[in-house]
């Protein structure tokens, strides 16, 4: 999956959290938390659903790691890669 | 249907709490059954049918309502959250609130969903005050009021930083404590910013059906995402071994083992089911002087004609209290009807729409100690003939009506702190718990946790909340 690709699924995530943000104007290299009204409820919920949908383990020490829509391509990106090569 | 008896988290009670809990838990994957003993679902926010007509038990207004582009509110975060719909809910704003006090200071404020009305009627009625009122409104604003591990803190003694006049301290006390004080007198800062945040901050709605739309959208969410529910099926034992809760054990006798309970019946209703009772490392020591329970009576009265046939305006529900200082503890007498909460459930907007009946609901703390256990006959007398005092009273605050509210009346019902205890198991129909809160939901065991009413976030709202925050907290963020 490319970073493109990865960042999409973080926004499909995202739409499904919080349906009442407007996501067509989002930044991908500014906090998302800094665009929408996100809190840590939210971000816990990405990470779960990562897991719930995609089988991604993301651990609280790199919670800080899905900030920006980017960041989320970088740091996801080579676990998506990681968990295809193993199927 | 195949019925397991092992879980991975077993929920006590299928009131709001228990069912926000539910479709948390099941949503990301958690084997999990709610247990509810009584054979409705709602708990202290159930409904009951009576000749035709359905009831609501607690719901006079839903709380914390605001519009669809205030963001960061526990409205927004209870339907993320749980995946709602806002528009799932049907909720239809109150058209006006009003608090009354009596006598010869009488004074009258009045708020809506729009902030502004309150702080219009505070100008207006105190206007040495206004200032100081702002002010409060700002710290109330600033206030981290989710903090789970916050102490107590006098909300009186913050409230009078800012309010000089006891009338309008009192004023503002009586709507906060009446929809959500367990103890009586003052109560926590925290927990006066929760609720006055949700009332005057924020706001009251209503489905136009009532708090079974609210409950039939959580159960349908729940069945979904895969939650068990076992009705009519009440715990009597949490079983412990080794210092762990292993499961508990059902009414018929039945066992379901579990990895963690969660319980939504309150703390010492909680504590009395774990047996072998812990041995505590210490004997605490208690930390205040424990507070008697806070119960109410409350009368439903089906009207002849609309609230607005009878000129009773547009006020949605009335705070009244016939003397300038307000008495907010368990009464001395069956039912302290010097004060009280009407609700007008027709006078909400519900755009163009209206209640088929007129009601009028009115709510008044009552002594558990007189209620609980009267022999039936003495009970259906007292019933009665509080019945009448507390219309008497509550009509003092509303438009006279020419013939009298008997000629009105189409049918009444009443309950009492007995009728709550009975159906909810709360003990002394507690409704807001006891006076002593548990924010973090620890229990004695490391695998038993509360939420609901004894957590601390309380109305509908807020129950949902704690329910969705002690899944997170103890099950979801920390298992992963």
């Amino acid at each position: 999956m490319t970073q493109d690709e990865v960042k999409k699924v973080v926004l499909d995530i995202i739409a499904d959290i919080a349906p009442d943000e407007d996501l067509s104007q989002l930044k991908s290299d500014v906090r998302l938390r800094d665009q929408m009204q996100l809190d840590s409820m939210d971000f816990l919920d990405i990470v779960m659903e990562l897991r719930k949908r995609h089988g991604i383990e993301v651990p609280e020490a790199d919670y800080l790691k899905l900030a920006t829509l980017d960041s989320c391509g970088e740091y996801l990106a080579p676990k998506f890669a990681a968990l295809s090569s193993k199927s | 249907m195949n019925r397991s008896s092992d879980y991975d988290v077993v929920i006590i009670g299928a009131g709001m709490a228990g069912l926000a809990a539910g479709i948390r838990l099941a949503h990301f994957g958690r084997r999990v059954c709610i247990f509810e003993r009584h054979n409705a679902s709602g708990g202290l926010n159930g409904f009951y049918s009576l000749d035709g007509r359905k009831y609501d038990v607690g719901l006079h207004a839903v709380t914390n309502f605001v519009r669809p582009e205030v963001k960061g509110t526990p409205l927004g975060k209870l339907l993320r959250q749980l995946r709602i719909d806002r528009s799932e809910f049907a909720l239809c704003e109150q058209l006006r609130s009003a608090v009354r006090f009596g006598g010869e200071a009488g004074a009258e404020l009045l708020f809506s969903n729009d902030p502004a009305l309150l702080e219009s009627t505070v100008a207006a009625q105190f206007p040495r005050e206004i200032d100081g009122f702002r002010g409060l409104v700002g710290r109330v604003r600033q206030h981290d009021d989710v903090a789970l591990d916050s102490g107590f803190r006098s909300a009186r003694s913050v409230v009078r930083e800012f309010i000089r006049d006891p009338l309008l301290e009192d004023m503002l006390f009586c709507p906060v404590m009446y929809y959500g004080s367990a103890t009586p007198e003052d109560m926590d800062f925290s927990q006066f910013v929760i609720m006055f945040k949700a009332l005057f901050l924020e706001g009251f709605a209503r489905p136009r059906d009532g708090v079974r739309v609210i409950l039939r959208v959580l159960l349908e969410k729940y069945r979904q995402a895969g939650g068990e529910r076992r009705m009519k099926c009440g715990v009597r034992r949490i079983i412990v071994r080794d210092g762990r809760a292993v499961g508990v054990e059902l009414d018929s006798g039945e066992e379901i083992t579990a990895a963690h309970v969660l319980s939504s019946i309150g703390s010492e209703e909680t504590s009395r089911l774990i047996s072998p009772a812990p041995k505590l490392e210490s004997a605490e020591p208690p930390r205040s002087p424990r507070h008697p329970r806070l119960s109410f009576a409350e009368t439903i009265t089906i009207l002849e004609h609309q609230p607005a046939e009878l000129g009773w305006g547009d006020d949605t529900i009335i705070f009244f209290n016939d003397g300038p200082r307000f008495d907010y503890r368990r009464p001395s007498v069956p039912v302290d009807v010097r004060s009280g909460v009407i609700c007008l459930p027709n006078n909400f907007n519900y755009g163009g729409d209206r209640l088929p009946e007129g009601v009028l609901r009115v709510t008044c703390l009552a002594d558990p100690s007189f209620w609980i256990g009267r022999p039936d006959a003495e009970y259906q007398t007292s019933k009665r003939a509080w019945y009448a005092a507390m219309q008497t009273s509550a009509l003092r605050f509303l438009p006279p009506l020419p013939g009298g509210l008997e000629v009105e009346t189409r049918e009444t019902d009443m309950f009492t702190p007995w009728t709550i205890q009975r159906y909810t198991g709360h003990v002394e129909g507690a409704i807001y718990g006891a006076p002593e809160k548990v924010r973090d939901g620890r229990t004695a065991l490391a695998n038993v946790y509360l939420c609901g009413t004894d957590q601390g976030f309380l109305g509908i709202i807020g129950a949902m909340l704690s329910g969705i925050s002690m899944a997170n907290y103890h099950i979801l963020a920390r298992n992963g």
